[in-house]
């Protein structure tokens, strides 16, 4: 049973882009605290989205025709395992980079990619996703935002919400339904590329539990979008999404959420000398590295070619079961030493932490919904 | 045997064991039975020297290429000690000596039951400072009275040809085959209930139907998954295992072995806890192998206090320490 997760190595070629990644985090990053470092994924920091770009570091996946580097998804481990476990600001250019280019590229016009696929590369073009909706969160066959056919392209109506830097984003890629009604399910939807300035767009922003507003909400109030709007196919955006999530939940990202809390609280038990969490550090360490080795086999499968829905979804749970341990491990031990100096820098990490970590296992899909499409994986249904 | 690729390497030993170590046969064996009714088929086969160096008449293959292969005897929950005798053998290889013709089982402690000896007829013992080659009747074997148990308790002094210890001891490596036994096992048991859960029908439709099963299925299939990729990643840095990987390797599949077993049983009900029936062959199995050369509890000290020396980051550690 899911004989092809199996071990792979990472290529020396690829290996050896660690340094060069190092080399820009030192310049970067260097005074950053570790409590913004934990945001990682949260952070923005366009600046440092196009310096990656400059640097060569974005669109590795992607052909050397439209500005990538066609050096496949081992060097995207790599440069994403560099910058996630340093808890560098990815934010800005994370959606674009990761699935947004590799969409367009496969299902985009020529037109398409030539338009966005290089500024992108650049860190110059930056993406959100449109999926969630007030009355579609797990159930995204039931999305009614809604694009008519007009005489020169699309009009967009209805509301997404949970738009992660939506805010910051030049463009949305949305899934809408293009024919029929919600109850046609998934026949009927399609994916758009919405221009975020077009008239008629607005958005508000959602503060979450950590004071922070990467959410949004987005409203579609009769926006006319041209022919080229379209990506793919008319009617098979269902099955668009499916691939495109695939990126989402496969690659290093789905484990190292929590690794800027664990490094910090490793160092914090080095300064105290004390030895009485070593057995609980081993175990953590096992469970990273079990983690690691099945992350780069899921690497290895998108580097076949394959699109590893269920692989992806199986590293992802565990995955998230890891980042969320961290943080309830840490405190209890922190705290289980009520007498012992804890800094305010490791006590925020901690504590943001422990309240951000209920969405690792949303966002991308939830725990519920992987571990079913791991069971129908099984031959389960 | 030399030189063949995986799959000319796994599937005559799959259809010998199957020949000779169907579940039948390891009741057998359970019960008291002659180890000769299995032994002779596997020892004849020429695998025993897999791991042995070319030049000293074996097959010259690596751990990881083995790997398949321990993992098949897990998946048959079969009793005798035939990894541990493989590498005994090219241990014994390595320092010039000639191994005796029954199975061997590895030693690294004396003060717990070892699993496999039950069915050896020599330890190779890690006494501290150096291994040495014992009769198992020097060491006094006795029953440990649990039911079905391939374990024996050791007791006195080893006593035979003694060899260099290699730095990190038997342990880590004994540690490793388990951890491919219980690869094996894993593997096995969430394929057994998988398809228990789309037969059995219950409410009128397969119990496999039910949400609350899927989704214990799908954790078995993680667990499995990461059982095995721990195990091929300690098993890929060869003999000997060094420790951070065989301890990685040993807690991932330790702490998978017990939830593995736990939830096969709750998958499949009374039927897996009857002796007729296979599960209990191997979810015993899978107990007696977290327990042995060190559950996850031991590895994880030895895994926290070198990780603790070392001012590395985590992924820096791992990446040197484990990944190699």
């Amino acid at each position: 049973m899911f004989e092809t997760l199996t071990l792979a190595t990472l290529p020396d070629a690829d290996e050896a882009l660690r340094g060069q990644v190092r080399d820009l985090l030192a310049l970067q990053l260097a005074d950053l605290p570790a409590d913004r470092r934990a945001r990682s994924w949260q952070g923005f920091d366009a600046g440092f989205s196009r310096a990656l770009g400059k640097a060569g570091l974005l669109g590795l996946t992607l052909p050397r025709a439209y500005g990538g580097h066609d050096r496949g998804p081992f060097a995207r481990f790599v440069v994403v395992e560099e910058l996630l476990t340093a808890g560098a600001p990815v934010a800005a250019h994370w959606i674009a980079d990761r699935q947004s280019a590799p969409l367009i590229l496969h299902y985009g016009t020529e037109a398409q990619r030539q338009f966005h696929i290089p500024r992108i590369c650049a860190g110059e073009q930056l993406f959100c996703i449109g999926m969630s909706e007030p009355g579609s969160g797990s159930d995204l066959a039931s999305v009614r935002t809604r694009a008519d056919r007009t005489a020169t392209g699309w009009r967009v109506n209805g509301q997404k919400v949970w738009t992660s830097n939506a805010l910051h984003s030049d463009y949305m890629i949305a899934l809408v339904r293009t024919s029929g009604a919600a109850t046609d399910r998934q026949a009927g939807l399609s994916q758009l590329i919405i221009d975020l300035r077009a008239p008629g767009v607005t958005m508000r922003p959602i503060v979450d539990l950590t004071g922070d507003a990467h959410f949004a909400e987005v409203f579609f109030d009769n926006v006319e979008l041209s022919d080229v709007a379209l990506i793919g196919i008319e009617g098979e955006g269902w099955k668009q999404v499916g691939a495109e999530l695939a990126f989402e939940r496969s690659g290093p990202e789905r484990i190292y959420s929590s690794v800027v809390l664990l490094d910090g609280w490793a160092r914090h038990v080095q300064a105290t000398g004390r030895s009485d969490c070593a057995a609980l550090i081993g175990r953590l360490t096992a469970e990273l590295v079990t983690l690691r080795a099945l992350s780069i086999a899921c690497t290895a499968r998108l580097a076949a070619g394959e699109s590893p829905v269920v692989e992806a979804s199986i590293v992802k749970d565990r995955g998230t079961a890891f980042e969320q341990e961290l943080p309830v491990v840490v405190g209890n031990d922190l705290a289980a030493h009520p007498d012992e100096p804890v800094s305010a820098e490791l006590y925020r990490t901690l504590m943001y932490v422990t309240h951000v970590a209920p969405s690792f296992s949303l966002r991308g899909g939830t725990r519920e919904i992987l571990r079913g499409i791991i069971a129908r994986g099984m031959g389960l249904r | 045997m030399s030189g063949a690729d995986h799959f000319d390497l796994l599937d005559p030993f799959v259809r010998m064991l199957d020949a000779v170590a169907g579940a039948d046969a390891v009741r057998a064996l359970e019960a008291g039975g002659p180890v000769n009714a299995m032994w002779p088929a596997i020892g004849e086969s020429g695998y025993l020297d897999a791991l042995v160096a070319e030049r000293a008449g074996g097959a010259g293959l690596t751990l990881a290429a083995i790997a398949p292969l321990i993992e098949a005897m897990g998946a048959r929950a079969l009793p005798l000690p035939v990894a541990d005798t493989m590498v005994a053998r090219a241990v014994l290889a390595d320092a010039g000596l000639v191994a005796p013709a029954g199975p061997i089982v590895l030693v690294s402690s004396l003060a717990q039951p070892v699993a496999g000896a039950r069915y050896a007829d020599h330890a190779l013992v890690d006494t501290g400072d150096a291994l040495v080659l014992s009769p198992l009747a020097a060491l006094c074997p006795q029953p440990t009275g649990v039911h079905g148990s391939s374990a024996a308790l050791l007791t006195g002094t080893a006593q035979g040809p003694v060899l260099a210890r290699p730095a990190a001891g038997l342990r880590a490596t004994a540690a490793v085959l388990r951890a491919c036994l219980i690869a094996g096992a894993a593997e096995r048991v969430t394929a057994m209930s998988t398809c228990y859960a789309n037969e059995r029908v219950q409410f009128g439709k397969p119990i496999g139907r039910q949400q609350a099963v899927q989704q214990a299925l799908a954790v078995m299939a993680q667990d499995m998954v990461a059982c095995r990729i721990a195990a091929h990643l300690a098993a890929a840095r060869g003999l000997p295992v060094p420790l951070p990987s065989a301890a990685s390797a040993k807690i991932t599949t330790s702490i998978a072995a017990v939830r593995l077993a736990n939830s096969a049983h709750a998958v499949h009900g009374a039927i897996g806890i009857s002796a007729a029936y296979d599960l209990q062959l191997l979810t015993r199995r899978l107990h007696e192998w977290r327990l042995a050369d060190g559950s996850e509890g031991y590895w994880a000290g030895v895994l926290g206090t070198a990780r603790l020396a070392s001012a590395d980051t985590t992924l820096d550690w791992v990446r040197t320490e484990v990944f190699g």
